[in-house]
């Protein structure tokens, strides 16, 4: 490793240690996993909490009075508490455990938009969202005959701002916006963008699985009514996601799922519900996962959210400076703000082609549509090829990949 | 900068007779006198084909064209289809799909008659890239879609 690299690599590069699942060799090569926008890998603290759990700890929550039920309940109900502070939450009423990004959003198209939605009104979403915040809004609006607009972007793939803030109108009866895009990377400017909509009155639901693991989210600061992410995205296990709503709305939202834990009393004659956040969680929650995503928020904290977003904005720097130097190669997503991940299409090598030949070098990489086909469809492509960094990447994975294109080529060359 | 020379087993999915395939694929073009036509869709990758065939009273395959953009295993598939299937009873088509499929690991019932899968061998390899299966046989779902006449397009699922 050369000098100035070694003082580019800031002291998070130890964290690389952490993560047993890179340290394996796939294709007789060590692996370099450029894929972390589809799902992170867990770090050691994240798996040992989850096992310990299970180990020592598991019974089912709020019902039982024995010691294991207390410790499971005190579990799940800490991993609530540490979500609230983990996105400054003012309430723990306020965090409803999903299984993910997509159950939160559906969440809140089947029990807050669709008994206020009508023919006429518009669900606002932009050309940037994953399926997951575009689907669920076109089955409510299917169903009461409003409409599903998109707001615009520009070739940079950044949100045109004068033709959303234009879309403001008093037709919309809710926006819903991705912080971060899955595809290109484009960090949103969501506080100028929820000051406008509140200033119109239209409630806004953040799309944050792909903004959690890389910055500091402050759900106060943002002022939005809901943000939705998933803990696989951020270091915990799939099947645990967050749903954040303020207080005053989910109060006034009928429950959406029927079951154990989200009632008081029961009878054939009808229901007393539970208050929240119990409301929104019928059935015996990913009590394990709650335990995981906890472990690894208690890991982003540990490491510094803030460290992490300056060591990926050097190395996606460093990558987008490298793919550029590739005769053929064409960057998708180049907003001026932007997360570590970057699209790219090759001449002459469609992305599927590509992913295979770099998984033969260890090199995992996204290829396809990224479940973002508007986005693709903008571009006129369909599919792209996207590394995705982490806090556990390096230089080194880089230029792994560099490499790993350049065999790719020659080969189709 | 030094590069990795790929393992040899990648060289076994990207035979030469593949890439020549991908980088010019014959019968590519729309036809305009097709007795019969389909789409083909991997819901994985968005990948189109649209293949074309011009099928005689007596169910003999005159000819076949493709159209559409997909990765190089998809595109030549379809191009080496268009060249195999020609001139062959659809019936004795569909009989190389069955072979095709339980060659590549993805048909358990066993195929009569002594057929030999000739050139379509070069995608024996792909068996070992189940993430690729789909776009090596998505041009023959597409011809089984068109000769069965069915109003939706073929997908692999």
């Amino acid at each position: 490793m050369s000098v100035s690299k070694a003082a580019q690599d800031n002291d998070i590069s130890v964290c690389r240690a952490d993560f047993p699942c890179l340290q394996q060799e796939i294709q007789a090569h060590p692996l370099v996993y450029l894929d972390s926008a589809a799902s992170a890998q867990m770090p050691a603290a994240v798996i040992d909490a989850v096992s310990n759990y299970q180990s020592r700890d598991h019974a089912n929550v709020h019902r039982g009075v024995h010691t294991l039920s207390h410790r499971a309940t005190e579990a799940f109900e800490n991993a609530r508490e540490q979500t609230r502070a983990f996105i400054g939450a003012q309430s723990r009423n306020e965090i409803i455990f999903t299984r993910g990004t997509t159950e939160s959003i559906n969440l809140v198209a089947q029990s807050f938009l669709r008994p206020r939605l009508q023919a006429g009104d518009q669900v606002l979403i932009t050309y940037l969202e994953h399926h997951s915040n575009i689907v669920p809004w076109q089955l409510v609006c299917e169903e009461s005959g409003a409409e599903l607009v998109a707001a615009p972007i520009n070739e940079s793939g950044e949100l045109l701002l004068d033709d959303l803030f234009e879309l403001l109108t008093e037709r919309v009866k809710l926006l819903a916006i991705g912080h971060v895009s899955n595809a290109l990377g484009t960090i949103n400017p969501l506080e100028t963008i929820i000051a406008r909509a509140r200033d119109n009155g239209i409630p806004v639901l953040v799309d944050g699985a792909q903004a959690v693991p890389h910055m500091n989210v402050d759900v106060q600061a943002l002022d939005c009514d809901f943000y939705a992410f998933s803990g696989h995205k951020m270091f915990a296990p799939t099947g645990i996601g967050v749903l954040y709503g303020r207080e005053t709305l989910l109060e006034a939202m009928p429950p959406w799922q029927g079951g154990g834990d989200m009632i008081l009393e029961v009878s054939f004659a009808g229901t007393t519900f539970n208050s929240l956040p119990y409301k929104f969680e019928a059935g015996t929650p990913n009590i394990s996962g709650a335990v995981g995503l906890a472990a690894a928020m208690q890991y982003l904290d540990s490491v510094g959210l803030d460290k992490i977003a300056r060591h990926e904005a050097g190395l996606l720097a460093y990558m987008t400076a490298r793919l550029g130097e590739v005769e053929g190669l064409t960057l998708v997503g180049t907003a001026r703000q932007k997360a570590s991940v970057q699209s790219f299409v090759m001449d002459g090598i469609h992305s599927h082609d590509l992913g295979t030949i770099l998984d033969h070098q260890g090199v995992a990489i996204r290829t396809g549509h990224h479940c973002a086909m508007p986005v693709m469809a903008f571009f006129k492509l369909s599919g792209t090829a996207r590394a995705s960094l982490a806090l556990y990447n390096n230089e080194d994975d880089i230029d792994r990949l560099i490499d790993a294109i350049v065999v790719a080529k020659r080969m189709f060359g | 900068m030094s590069v990795a020379a790929p393992g040899s087993d990648i060289r076994e999915l990207y035979r030469e007779l593949i890439l020549d395939h991908a980088r010019n694929p014959r019968n590519f073009a729309r036809m305009q006198d097709a007795t019969h036509s389909a789409d083909g869709i991997n819901p994985l990758c968005g990948d189109k084909l649209k293949l074309y065939f011009r099928i005689s009273p007596e169910n003999i395959i005159e000819a076949a064209q493709f159209e559409g953009s997909g990765c190089a295993i998809s595109t030549a598939s379809a191009s080496m289809l268009t060249e195999f299937v020609a001139g062959m009873p659809t019936e004795l088509a569909m009989q190389y799909f069955k072979l095709l499929r339980q060659r590549l690991g993805v048909e358990a019932a066993a195929v009569t008659g002594a057929l030999d899968l000739g050139k379509l061998r070069a995608f024996e390899g792909v068996r070992e890239y189940p993430s690729r299966i789909k776009c090596a046989t998505l041009a023959w779902h597409a011809m089984k879609s068109a000769i069965n006449k069915e109003p939706e397009p073929a997908t692999t699922e």
